[in-house]
């Protein structure tokens, strides 16, 4: 069992839990994730390690809640204990100190793209951020973000903070203005393929988080599997980070929706509490 | 007395109502068909049985006992020798262990000995409950890496002889592909969680959510004071055939399907929150014993037709004669000498069809077996909406990445003495399908046991 010491809010839907488990803290590095499970009946769902503590024995995780499964976990208070929480998982972003380097993080994606921003930072990088969302209240950890950036821009869909208009945009102008050794963007699938749309002409090297559907998150079951280049990878074990102008990510994108009507089920089911027996 | 030839059936649920549920197939003895078919033994003085059970079961002494109508003195012989009765009583292939060795099998059907074996553990789980005996402790810790039957055996064995044992499950439930493979209707997971609360009980601590390689390393563990550690992390990683359109939506690799279902118990969907989708015809690819599960598993989950679709023809399929039974009664479909060659999705990337080639049966190959030749333009295009790989498992890579100095062989497995399980470190062992490539559960424990066996040895400082 694995204790909540903490949960705030960070914005519209958007929640903070700071857990307690030593032993994946002290292993944690950037671009890692967890798996949990709330309880007997529950499933499992992998969670970027948004930050850790090694001191405390503890790790973060912000999430949006979008379905089930996060709405239910939202809904957990300090104190109250998670059943299944397993990590750190997947292959640690890969951190050298390569000049000016980008890091785009997309609405709930400012979350994993803080620790590989603070660790370029700290292997002696030139750190640009973007952080972007549809609003301003669905964006977070601007200080925290700032702190970790030699340089902060912000943009939203619909102008209520920073630039309106998308991280690319934002991203081009940058393009276009210096010289940018590598660019790290996580978000929403249609959000990372724009970002490697849009380094591409550039050939700057762009690395992106992948989020697929993961069942054990070991390499097990091959639910995770994505196309790179010409190959299937298993997500879970040989990323989650991938080249981005390498990713398929229409298929990607295809692949999240597989279970759209099972989670609609699910969903509802817990809206009307089961009662009403027509599921 | 008059001996009979032949061994008592096992009754077992009609297959027109267990397609639709997931309890039991095979439904056990009743306490008179066990004696009757215990009757049936010779009590051989040289047991010829015993020589194919790789966890060594005293067979004449528990049947015996059973004889005698004392199945509490049954239930402890065969607990002393073999730590998961009841799982082995359902899922070892006994006909190709204990029983192909059994003298009755010369003139007529041998000893029903797996039956019995099931009958006495279920007994001794709902009669008594044993307690197992206390024993003396030696003050060394030994870790075990996953928790297959290769790793509870070896965990156990090592318990009885005293050791701190600890083992490390990378999933939230420990039992390996018991838990997450074989589908409930064959190995209830009860069954096995009950198993393994006996091993707990001989004082075995286990950890679950933790994967070596990740949230500790083997030199981590040792050096957090483990004496020894056994490596059993199984053949978990699924094998895909790398065609055009295999990674359309409603193609799961079997590992996925079984995994949904019954780790996950996805068949109480939405009680339980893991979702799978099953279409209303499933084709299945490859014909050995995982294969068949995730067919019937189809059909349980409400599927209309399940097809086996397998490259060679009936006589080479690897699955146990008794599986691909149970499979084609539950109305389980065979396509032989057919294997797909691409699959079709619609624009929602899901898939609709599988292209197909036929094979016919040309010269033996290297396992002995016709090797199937594709013949030229006999493409033909098949609807499914369901399908599921089970072409077989490979190593899984994450301890080996993490073990520097453990040697393997071509195939990606850890490279271990078949006798006593030493791998090329020193205080290393290694058992189980990661050693030998995906095999049998009763393999795995008797792999464990000479491990177990082999690390006494060794931190008593015998040899290694
Ligand atoms: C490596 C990785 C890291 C992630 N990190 C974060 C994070 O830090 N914060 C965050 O908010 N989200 C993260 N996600 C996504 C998160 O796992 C899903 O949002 C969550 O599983 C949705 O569950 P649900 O039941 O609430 O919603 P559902 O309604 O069940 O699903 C909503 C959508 O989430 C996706 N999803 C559903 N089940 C899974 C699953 N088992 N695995 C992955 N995706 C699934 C599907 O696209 C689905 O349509 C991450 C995913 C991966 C693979
Ligand atoms: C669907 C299916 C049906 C089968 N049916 C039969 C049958 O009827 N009869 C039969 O005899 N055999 C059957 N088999 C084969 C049999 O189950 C295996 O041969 C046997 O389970 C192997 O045991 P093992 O202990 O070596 O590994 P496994 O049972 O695979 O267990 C390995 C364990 O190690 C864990 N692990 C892996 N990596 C790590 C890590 N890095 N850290 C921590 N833990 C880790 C895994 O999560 C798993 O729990 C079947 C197999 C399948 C898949
Ligand atoms: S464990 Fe398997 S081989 Fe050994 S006696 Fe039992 S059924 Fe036979
Ligand atoms: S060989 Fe057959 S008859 Fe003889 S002891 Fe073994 S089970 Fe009994
Ligand atoms: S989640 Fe199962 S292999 Fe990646
Ligand atoms: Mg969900």
């Amino acid at each position: 069992m694995y204790e909540i010491l903490k949960n705030e809010v960070l914005g519209s839907n958007i929640y903070l839990f700071e857990v307690k488990a030593a032993r994946i803290a002290a292993k944690a590095e950037a671009g890692q994730f967890v798996i949990i499970r709330l309880h007997e009946t529950a499933e499992r769902i992998p969670l970027t390690i948004a930050d850790y503590s090694r001191e405390k024995g503890t790790i973060t995780i912000i999430f949006q809640a979008v379905g089930a499964s996060t709405r239910e976990l939202a809904e957990y208070e300090a104190g109250q204990k998670i059943l299944d929480l397993v990590g750190p998982l997947g292959v640690p972003s890969e951190i050298e100190n390569y000049g000016t380097v980008v890091c785009i993080g997309g609405g709930v994606g400012i979350a994993p793209i803080y620790p590989i921003a603070r660790a370029l930072k700290e292997a002696g990088n030139r750190v640009i951020s973007i952080i972007g969302a549809r609003s301003r209240d669905l964006l977070f950890w601007k200080e925290k973000m700032a702190a970790v950036s030699d340089e902060l821009l912000i943009a939203t869909d619909d102008g209520s903070e920073g630039r309106k208009g998308f991280v690319t945009d934002v991203l081009k102008d940058l393009l276009e203005k210096e010289k940018i050794e590598r660019v790290w963007a996580i978000g929403p699938m249609v959000m990372m393929k724009a970002v490697a749309n849009t380094t591409r002409p550039f050939a700057v090297k762009t690395i992106v988080s992948l989020n697929p559907i993961m069942v054990d998150g070991t390499g097990m079951c091959g639910a995770c599997r994505v196309a790179v280049g010409k190959e299937t990878k298993f997500a879970c074990v040989d990323g989650p980070e991938f080249d981005g102008h390498e990713v398929d990510f229409d298929l990607a994108m295809k692949r999240l929706a597989i279970f759209k009507d099972e989670e609609q089920r699910i969903l509802a089911k817990g809206q009307c509490g089961g009662g009403c027996g027509c599921h | 007395m008059s001996l009979r030839k032949s061994r008592v059936e096992m009754p077992a649920q009609d297959p027109k109502e267990r397609v639709k549920n997931f309890k039991e197939v095979a439904l056990g003895y009743t306490s008179e068909m066990a004696r009757e078919e215990a009757s049936r033994c010779l009590n051989c003085k040289n047991p010829l049985c015993k020589k194919g059970c790789p966890v060594e079961v005293d067979i004449p002494e528990f049947i015996s006992a059973l004889k005698e109508d004392d199945p509490a003195r049954a239930a402890k012989i065969l607990k002393n020798k073999n730590n998961l009765p009841a799982i082995c009583g359902r899922v070892c292939p006994q006909e190709n262990q204990c029983e192909m060795h059994c003298i009755l099998g010369k003139k007529g059907e041998p000893v029903a000995i797996g039956r019995l074996e099931r009958f006495v553990a279920d007994w001794e789980r709902e009669q008594v409950n044993l307690k197992p005996e206390k024993v003396e402790t030696i003050n060394k810790k030994v870790a075990i890496i996953g928790s297959g039957p290769a790793g509870l055996t070896a965990a156990a064995d090592l318990a009885k002889l005293g050791y701190q044992v600890t083992i490390f499950e990378a999933l939230h439930v420990p039992g390996g592909v018991l838990m997450y493979g074989i589908p409930e209707f064959r190995l209830p997971k009860e069954v096995v969680q009950q198993e393994i609360n006996y091993i707990k009980k001989l004082g075995v601590d286990i950890q679950v959510n933790f994967v070596v390689g990740k949230t500790a390393t083997i030199a981590d563990l040792l050096e957090e004071g483990y004496d020894a550690v056994f490596i059993g992390t199984g053949a978990g990683l699924p094998n895909f055939m790398n065609l055009p359109g295999e990674n359309l939506n409603g193609i799961y690799s079997a590992n996925e399907f079984l995994t949904r279902t019954n780790l996950m118990k996805a068949y109480l969907f939405p009680q339980y929150a893991t979702p799978i989708k099953i279409g209303k015809k499933v084709a299945v690819i490859g014909a050995g014993n995982v294969a068949m599960d995730a067919a019937r598993t189809a059909l349980r989950l409400g599927a209309e037709e399940s097809y086996i679709v397998y490259r060679r023809s009936a006589e080479e399929m690897p699955a146990r004669h008794e599986e691909v039974e149970h499979a084609r009664e539950e109305g389980v479909q065979f396509l032989f000498l057919t294997s797909p060659v691409a699959y079709k999705g619609d624009e929602k990337g899901h898939v609709r069809a599988m292209t197909c080639q036929k094979f016919a049966l040309g010269d033996p190959d290297e396992s002995g077996r016709r090797k199937p030749v594709a013949i030229p333009g006999s493409e033909f295009d098949m609807e499914v909406d369901t399908v599921v790989v089970a072409i077989g498992q490979g190593p899984n890579p994450l301890v080996p990445r993490t073990t520097p100095g453990l040697i393997l062989t071509k195939k990606g497995n850890i490279q271990a003495d078949e006798e006593t399980g030493a791998t090329s470190l020193p205080n290393v062992f290694a058992g189980g399908d990661i050693v030998t490539g995906a095999a049998t559960v009763i393999l795995a424990m008797g792999a464990g046991k000479k491990a177990a066996r082999a690390i006494h040895r060794y931190l008593q400082g015998i040899e290694k």
